[in-house]
């Protein structure tokens, strides 16, 4: 008997291969994942945000009317303007302007880069991290799944933020350069990798644990593989599928994260924002009745990370049998 | 056939598995350290180009004798030896490799030992990439262009009945029989002369197993393959053994040709297997199920094993370990005071 694995990964549209002529696109579109996809109008929005937010980031020195960190665009005598609907406006300004004369929605846009990037480099970081860490913890078990699995007990007890200022602190002592913008943008995906890895090791120590005992593992021990290749080429593909979930989830958690840091002050720099480093410096202004100056990557920050989390959510549903 | 030369030889095979609680637990519970012998002084030798079968119930270390010989698994003690060179879990010398690719094996459940998200031509391809192309002498020879490989490939799916074009399929698009002709082809990738089969049709539907049985013995006599052939189920190995040994408990209880042992059985455990089977039993007789259940391997019964459900058991059978003498363990088959069980 075999089981049957918690959460079915298998992206595969099952066919009876007379459609094989066919292109993976049609395929895909023919699946029970899309099918599940287009069920729900809340995943499809979600999904349409999402990337509408990814266009807007990847292309964001192109479509933004402004480039923010350029002083001969910025002017002071422009600095908190209102949104064009309000009194007082610029029409040049669609969603005002910061305490800098900035344009709020090319700071944005701008902030929406910086922060997906984070987000996505730092999610990377620890899925590599991660995935890597488990599968040997599960594949060679004994002391050396002991010994991951209780770094991971401990890494669990450090919040982000320390971590993040733990990694400040190490980087600039071996720098010892003054300036922390140079290094704050690593300093950033580095915490964010070191603070979420432990999910993804646990994920995929789990799965092989479960696929190391598959007789497709025995018959690749038959032919002399060795440990590295079996791990790379016949575990690592099919451990993924639940690393696919967590990387979106932690996506949404990881933008977070930056955005607390950076608010916090511990993140990114006003000259290099993010969209946390965008709300901690319109916090200031908040009181003062400048509200778009907080509000607009407030509300930004809050639509990326609701929309992605749902994806997430919808992804993790589509992949495991048991709850459809 | 007699005459043909030994191809894998097992020497006194046998292994045991830890199965204590962990460490701490086993502490403070105050408890030994609890062993389970899976295979206990295993001996045994296949000549080229036959079938030698294992039987025996679940859990009698069929499969774990299976994946010693092949080197998947360590024994505690004993040795493998395929012409002579001793086969050992984990060695990576030239030698070990040349070895290697001459032994195969194929496995129970065919939905399991192909790889899902490999399309089946990679997973057949795998071993000639690992060991280049099957040459009559052996050996290893240059890595195989991929034009070549993917005939090979195309050659092997025909070979189990396959369509050359299903090399661009994946596993799940195939039912149990054809996964398993699949595995089959892999297995003969590299041209090995040695396969251990792991009851490699229990998994599938009655009415491909004898095709899956059939197509296996037409490659033996067309490649000249030899057999280690493990199954539970006696019609299965009456249609495919020359020779077979029955194990009880980690011992191998009676070995023989397979003629003679299916139509005088020696061993009173080897009668009752039989007694089990409908379809071999001589007419008019009833089939009996298979009486009492097999004890644990952690703490056998002392003396022979198979003492508590023998109806023929003596005082001695109690105290005494009958060692397999002639082809069978039994004190009273040896001294000649079994009643005849052929009938
Ligand atoms: N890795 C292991 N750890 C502990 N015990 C094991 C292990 N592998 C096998 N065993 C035990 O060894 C004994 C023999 O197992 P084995 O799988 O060889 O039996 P089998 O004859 O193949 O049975 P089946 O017909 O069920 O496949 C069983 O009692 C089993 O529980
Ligand atoms: S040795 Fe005794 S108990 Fe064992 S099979 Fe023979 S007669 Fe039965
Ligand atoms: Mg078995």
């Amino acid at each position: 008997m075999t089981a049957e694995p918690l959460i079915d990964t298998d992206i595969t549209p099952r066919t009876d291969g007379t459609d094989e002529r066919r292109g993976r696109f049609a395929r895909l579109l023919d699946s029970d994942i899309m099918a599940s996809f287009l069920a729900s109008k809340l995943t499809v929005l979600a999904g349409f945000v999402t990337f509408a937010f990814l266009i807007i980031a990847l292309f964001a020195p192109l479509i933004a009317p402004f480039n923010p960190f350029d002083p001969a665009q910025v002017f002071l005598i422009d600095a908190r303007d209102p949104p064009i609907w309000m009194a007082g406006s610029d029409p040049r300004f669609l969603l005002g302007t910061d305490d800098q004369g900035r344009d709020m929605l090319s700071a944005l846009f701008y902030g929406l880069r910086v922060s997906l990037l984070i987000g996505g480099l730092g999610v990377l970081l620890s899925a590599l991290i991660g995935v890597t860490l488990g599968l040997i913890a599960g594949y060679a078990g004994g002391r050396i799944d002991a010994l991951i699995m209780r770094i991971a007990d401990i890494q669990l007890t450090f919040p982000a933020i320390l971590i993040a200022l733990l990694v400040d602190g190490v980087v600039h002592a071996l720098l010892k350069s003054g300036g922390r913008e140079d290094t704050a943008f690593g300093v950033m995906v580095l915490s964010i990798g070191l603070s979420f890895w432990v999910q993804y090791a646990r994920t995929v120590r789990g799965s092989t644990l479960v696929e190391r005992n598959k007789d497709y593992v025995h018959a690749a021990r038959l032919i002399g593989l060795r440990s590295p290749q079996i791990l790379w080429r016949h575990v690592l593909p099919n451990v993924l599928g639940p690393v696919l979930v967590i990387a979106t989830i932690n996506l949404a958690l990881a933008v977070i994260t930056e955005a607390t840091l950076s608010f916090l002050g511990v993140g990114l720099p006003p000259t290099q924002p993010s969209l946390g480093t965008l709300i901690r410096i319109g916090n200031a202004y908040l009181f003062s009745g400048e509200w778009w100056i907080v509000a607009f990557p407030g509300i930004t920050l809050a639509v990326l990370v609701i929309a992605v989390n749902m994806l997430g959510d919808w992804l993790r549903d589509a992949l495991n049998p048991r709850l459809r | 056939m007699s005459e043909a030369r030994t191809l894998v030889e097992v020497e006194g095979l046998r292994r045991t598995f830890d199965v204590s609680r962990p460490w701490l637990t086993r502490m403070l519970a105050r408890e030994p350290q609890r062993f389970l012998k899976a295979v206990d002084g295993v001996s045994f030798d296949i000549k080229a180009g036959e079938t030698f079968a294992i039987v025996g119930e679940s859990g009698s270390g069929k499969s774990t004798v299976a994946r010693m010989v092949v080197g998947l698994l360590e024994a505690t003690a004993g040795k493998v030896t395929i012409d002579r060179f001793e086969i050992r879990a984990g060695a990576d010398s030239v030698e070990a490799r040349r070895v290697r690719r001459r032994i195969q094996m194929i496995f129970q459940d065919p939905f399991a030992s192909l790889n899902p998200r490999w399309r089946v031509g990679d997973i057949i391809a795998e071993p000639i990439i690992a060991f280049g192309m099957p040459k009559p002498a052996g050996g290893r020879d240059d890595a195989p262009s991929p034009e070549a490989t993917r005939r090979r490939v195309g050659e092997l799916l025909g070979l189990v009945g396959l369509d050359p074009v299903d090399a661009r399929k994946y596993p799940h698009q195939f039912s149990g029989g054809q996964r398993q002709r699949i595995a089959i082809a892999r297995a003969l990738a590299a041209g090995p002369d040695f396969i251990a089969c792991d009851e490699p049709t229990s998994a599938l539907d009655v009415s491909v197993q004898a095709q899956i049985l059939n197509l296996m013995r037409d490659l033996q006599e067309q490649l000249g393959l030899t057999f280690l052939f493990i199954s539970h189920n006696l019609s299965v190995v009456r249609h495919m053994a020359t020779r077979v040994g029955v194990m009880y408990l980690g011992k191998l209880v009676e070995i023989g040709n397979a003629a003679e042992l299916f139509a005088r059985p020696r061993h009173p455990y080897t009668r009752m297997l039989l007694d089990s089977v409908p379809d071999l039993s001589m007419v008019g007789k009833d089939r009996t199920p298979v009486a009492g259940e097999i004890p644990s391997p952690i703490d056998p019964p002392k003396g022979c094993a198979f003492h508590p459900r023998c109806k023929f058991a003596v005082d001695i059978c109690r105290i005494d370990v009958p060692p397999l003498i002639d082809g069978v363990a039994c004190h009273l088959a040896q001294d000649g005071r079994l009643p005849d069980l052929s009938s």
